[in-house]
């Protein structure tokens, strides 16, 4: 619950995006920092530019909860239509953000995708806002636009140092390395996609690391007050 | 097949040194099999079983069962099973849901037909309208199939209660099949850590001939059974025996009851039992209570846990006990209609003390805020 020492993350997307894979990702790396931590998916039908959000859970002590964060203190906006479109589970987006709370958006800022009420709801929690281009870095530096979910990541750790660098380097090894790994259909099949794009494991790791720290550069504050 | 060491339940379940993984509660599925000696699976598809009996297939492949195939539809499956189980094998399949309605037909006749399966409930809503997402609702449906059902809160739990299944479900004196029930998405899609046996130790096989009902050839009692059944002679030693055979079924329930205490180590589990206000929960509920109560507790309110594990046998005296010194019991749950509250009441001597609710369904996420909420108000 509302406890200094546990960080509860919200990531809001579009089926396709990797929000699931992302939070698999940071999870792991948790964990392989000696943090506990929890993840869970919440999507309906499996398909492409559908709702789908993930959670994770990351704290010093063992956590029961589960289910969706209603209360996160993280939001990461895979989609600038988790805004605009109302494509989540919570309206509006940022619904339950905890005071002094921080959200994170994927976009280049051509379009101010905020409205008047959501800047001033943001305003009143003391939100921290972020913006960051994860879509551009994840095909500059990525190559591919699958990257999108680990330049998110990048962002995130870019604001928060949340798991170090390395645990995610081991968490990338272990998702995408040799053992068969079964989240569901749809995604081994984005999976084998991602693996055809980068014809060796050690370079899509390293392509990857690479999306994490350039996006942890592009990361800027985006003051919805003024 | 894969060379496995056999080695003793309680050596498996309690001795052999763990190893943390982190993975999904489907994945905690797959890792139970793969240390159950199962001889027989069929896969059925259903969001949010899918994944598991998927994995299942995977091991399969890598050679620890015998035999694995996808059936027809939810009713085939459970058919497919049942007839298994009656040639003499074990047995495991899954299913949850809308697939558990289905195949209704079969778990009284599991039971019926004192049949060892053990079948994973990995539950969510029931349509109409189509939801995908949790719910224990089917729960409901299942509490008087005759079948045996415990209740996981997490992965941890539904790894160790489906190897534990088996062995309770396997006893002679017990000898009825066992749903292990998990709520779907919160342990089926939740990746956590779990302690797992050693993948190169297994279970004891099962012993067909140690059942209380032979092993089915064509003479003995269970074909005889349907080929010549009690109906056909409508007379008053058919209804009797119709009768007592219920009971009967019942009485399995009771004797099973030693061995959900020895391996499950007891059907609840009781954090404060000398508070005077308890939260009674079983599942995933009990997750979200426990911060709740952690959170009350720091408040200095004098509040308890009790964690349901088996809803089948139901811990009456447990509860009666629990609630005789209990001023009020607050029963969340994760579904409409409150079957886990009418349970405790039923149970309990003075039902003013048990307060249902709060309750989600339909796939909404209890937040521990909630449980508190309603903690404060019955501690006021």
């Amino acid at each position: 619950m509302r406890n200094n020492s546990k960080t509860f993350i919200r990531m809001s997307g579009l089926g396709g995006q990797g929000v699931v894979t992302a939070a698999h990702i940071l999870g792991m790396a948790a964990a392989k920092d000696g943090l506990e931590s929890t993840v869970n998916p919440f999507f309906g039908a499996e398909k492409r530019l559908a709702p789908a959000e993930s959670y994770v859970r990351i704290a010093t002590e063992k956590i029961y909860e589960r289910g969706e964060v209603l209360f996160p203190n993280i939001i990461l906006i895979f989609h600038p239509h988790v805004i605009t479109l109302g494509k989540c589970y919570t309206m509006p987006f940022f619904a339950g953000l905890q005071p002094g709370g921080i959200v994170i958006i994927n976009t280049d800022r051509s379009q101010d995708l905020l409205r008047e009420d959501d800047r001033e709801g943001l305003v009143r929690l003391g939100a921290r806002v972020y913006c960051v281009p994860a879509t551009r870095v994840a095909v500059e530096v990525g190559g591919t636009e699958l990257s999108t979910n680990i330049a998110m990541l990048g962002g995130l750790l870019g604001v928060q140092k949340l798991v170090s660098q390395e645990a995610v380097r081991e968490a990338l090894m272990e998702r995408f390395g040799g053992k068969k790994f079964v989240a569901s259909g749809t995604t081994a099949a984005l999976d084998d996609v991602l693996k055809s794009k980068f014809s060796r494991l050690a370079q899509l790791v390293e392509k990857n690391v690479a999306v994490l720290a350039a996006a942890g550069g592009a990361v800027e504050e985006y003051h919805p007050g003024k | 097949m894969v060379n496995q060491r056999v080695v003793t339940p309680e050596h498996l379940f309690f001795e052999a040194q763990r190893e943390k993984q982190f993975i999904t509660g489907s994945e905690a599925v797959r890792e139970a099999i793969r240390r159950a000696n199962v001889d027989l699976a069929v896969s059925y598809p259903i969001t949010p079983q899918s994944e598991s009996m998927h994995l299942v297939g995977d091991i399969y492949a890598e050679g620890y069962l015998k035999e694995y195939f996808r059936g027809e539809s939810e009713l085939a499956v459970m058919a497919e099973v049942a007839g298994a189980s009656m040639g003499g094998v074990r047995v495991f399949t899954a299913t949850g849901g809308p697939g558990t309605l289905r195949a209704f037909e079969m778990f009284p006749a599991w039971a019926g037909a004192r049949l060892p399966i053990v079948c994973a409930f990995l539950t969510r809503g029931v349509n109409s309208p189509l939801s995908i997402q949790p719910d224990t609702i089917e729960m409901a449906f299942m509490l008087d199939t005759g079948i045996l059902m415990f209740h996981a809160e997490s992965a941890q739990d539904l790894y160790d209660m489906i190897l534990k299944a088996f062995v309770i479900a396997e006893r002679p004196d017990v000898h009825l099949p066992v749903g292990v029930f998990a709520d779907g998405f919160f342990v089926t899609h939740t990746r956590e850590q779990v302690a797992v046996a050693p993948a190169d130790l297994k279970l004891p096989p099962y012993d067909p001939y140690a059942a209380p009902v032979p092993a089915m050839d064509m003479e003995s009692a269970p074909v005889r059974q349907m080929r010549d059944p009690f109906v056909m002679k409508s007379n008053f030693i058919s209804y009797a025996a119709h009768a007592s055979w219920q009971q009967e079924i019942l009485a399995a329930q009771e004797r099973a009851r030693k061995y959900v205490h020895r391996y499950l180590e007891g059907l609840v589990e009781v954090e404060h039992p000398e508070a005077a206000v308890l939260v009674m929960a079983s599942g995933t509920m009990v997750s979200q209570s426990r911060e709740a109560v952690a959170v009350a507790r720091q408040q200095g309110l004098d509040i308890g846990l009790v964690k349901i594990k088996s809803l089948r046998p139901f811990p009456r005296e447990e509860i009666k006990t629990l609630a005789r010194q209990a001023r009020t019991i607050i029963v969340p749950e994760y579904n409409r209609v409150g079957w886990l509250c009418r349970e405790i009441k039923a149970a309990v001597e003075d039902t003013t003390k048990v307060v249902g609710g709060p309750r989600v369904f339909g796939g909404m996420t209890m937040p521990p805020e909630v449980v508190l909420d309603q903690i404060r108000r019955c501690c006021a």
